[in-house]
């Protein structure tokens, strides 16, 4: 398996949320905001490759019986740190995320990784596939912030752009915000967003496999 | 503290904050164990077990970890609370209610794993809720999941008989299914209790 291959597999072919369908409680609950998404996703790729590494070291010392609650643990330990870091020195993203930053404990991209990946293969492979699953993820993420902001609220990059500091920013406006479509940026817009977009997904692997087999 | 507003933790737990329609707090479980009613109904039992006992567990760990100075040490701990517990109500359910416990089968341990159960432990920290509150809450939340999985698996058994365009086909319909049923739970959200 090569780089480039390993690259592919982590953006489309095996992408965590929308073919290995992992991960979704925080990619339905936080993408109201390009701010948000982009925080949650790098903080899970950080995490992600952060516990990769770890645990692709210590794959020959833990014992197998026991390995699902060593790999929680270091876990629990970077998700730790990363809350603490993002309190101390992104305050408004740690607010805007809420409980989900700890949640990311139980994210089941990075328990997954860590028990289909990084407990067979070595330091290097490991740690270039949290990267790779993580960009995959983040990408994902804002997708669907893009896409339920824009049609949603009419405007682009909340919480990033358009001045106001980080998090308070209120967005570049591109349509008035009451011919959006609200029902986007409530809960029921994660799950419709979401649905459509894996849907995209199995018709573009489907339409190229078919491409594959001509 | 009074009876009208651990009524209204209830409410809000079980209807008007559903965990799964309006939280996004156990989704994962929500979509992969609700292909029929039976298991649905049976992880949400095991789910509502869990999350009571884990709150009641929890209350004390944090008033330990508040004494010890060591608050930033939660979720960590919290994880591990929630894991020994799962472990420990496998072992339990295998010794006594073996029924149960096959029934159930592998979707115990994966409770461990259900962003809902360590959800509802950190989120009775930050609302600061007291030993009784939390239980409740723990409780309630996990009858709001159970009703949740309980009406998507219904559903779910009748769409899987219907024609869905082929792209659609599997997770993205139960994703659209679950949003309308989202929708429907949204009518609930100005209840509430005086």
């Amino acid at each position: 398996m090569n780089t480039k291959r390993q690259f592919m597999d982590g953006l489309i072919h095996q992408n965590p949320v929308l073919v290995q369908l992992l991960g979704m409680c925080s990619t339905l609950a936080i993408t109201t905001s390009f701010f948000n998404g982009l925080g949650m996703g790098v903080a899970v790729l950080i995490i992600l490759t952060l516990s990769n590494i770890i645990i692709s070291l210590l794959r020959k010392i833990i014992p197998d019986e026991v390995r699902i609650a060593c790999f929680i643990v270091v876990i629990a330990g970077f998700v730790t740190c990363v809350d603490l870091l993002l309190k101390a020195f992104v305050p408004a993203l740690s607010e805007s995320l809420g409980v989900f930053i700890p949640l990311i404990v139980v994210n089941c991209i990075i328990l997954g990784r860590a028990e289909s990946f990084a407990s067979k293969n070595g330091l290097g492979r490991s740690a270039l596939d949290g990267i790779f699953q993580g960009i995959g993820y983040t990408i994902v993420l804002i997708i669907m912030c893009v896409f339920r902001e824009f049609l949603g609220a009419g405007k682009f990059g909340g919480g990033l752009l358009g001045g106001g500091g980080l998090g308070a920013a209120p967005g570049i406006a591109i349509f008035p915000e009451e011919y959006g479509l609200a029902v986007l940026t409530l809960p029921v817009g994660g799950f419709l967003t979401l649905g459509v977009l894996i849907a995209a997904m199995q018709w573009g692997l489907a339409k190229a496999k078919k491409k594959e087999a001509k | 503290m009074s009876i009208t507003s651990l009524l209204a933790i209830s409410l809000g737990a079980i209807l008007t904050n559903n965990f799964i329609f309006s939280q996004f707090l156990g989704v994962c479980p929500f979509l992969g164990v609700s292909k029929k009613i039976d298991t649905a109904v049976g992880m949400g039992g095991a789910v509502t077990f869990v999350m009571a006992l884990a709150s009641a567990f929890c209350f004390f760990i944090n008033k330990v970890l508040v004494a010890l100075n060591l608050e930033f040490m939660q979720t960590v701990a919290f994880i591990l609370v929630v894991a020994s517990l799962v472990q420990f109500v496998e072992m339990f359910l295998k010794k006594a209610i073996p029924t149960l416990y096959t029934a159930l089968g592998v979707y115990l341990p994966l409770i461990t794993t259900n962003c809902a159960v360590l959800g509802v432990a950190l989120l009775n920290v930050q609302n600061n809720y007291n030993f009784i509150e939390s239980v409740v809450y723990g409780i309630t939340g996990g009858l709001g999941f159970l009703l949740a999985i309980f009406l998507f698996a219904a559903v779910r058994e009748q769409t899987e008989f219907s024609e869905t365009p082929k792209a659609f086909e599997g997770f993205p319909i139960a994703l659209i299914t679950s949003g309308l049923i989202a929708l429907a739970f949204m009518g609930f959200s100005g209840l509430k209790v005086w």
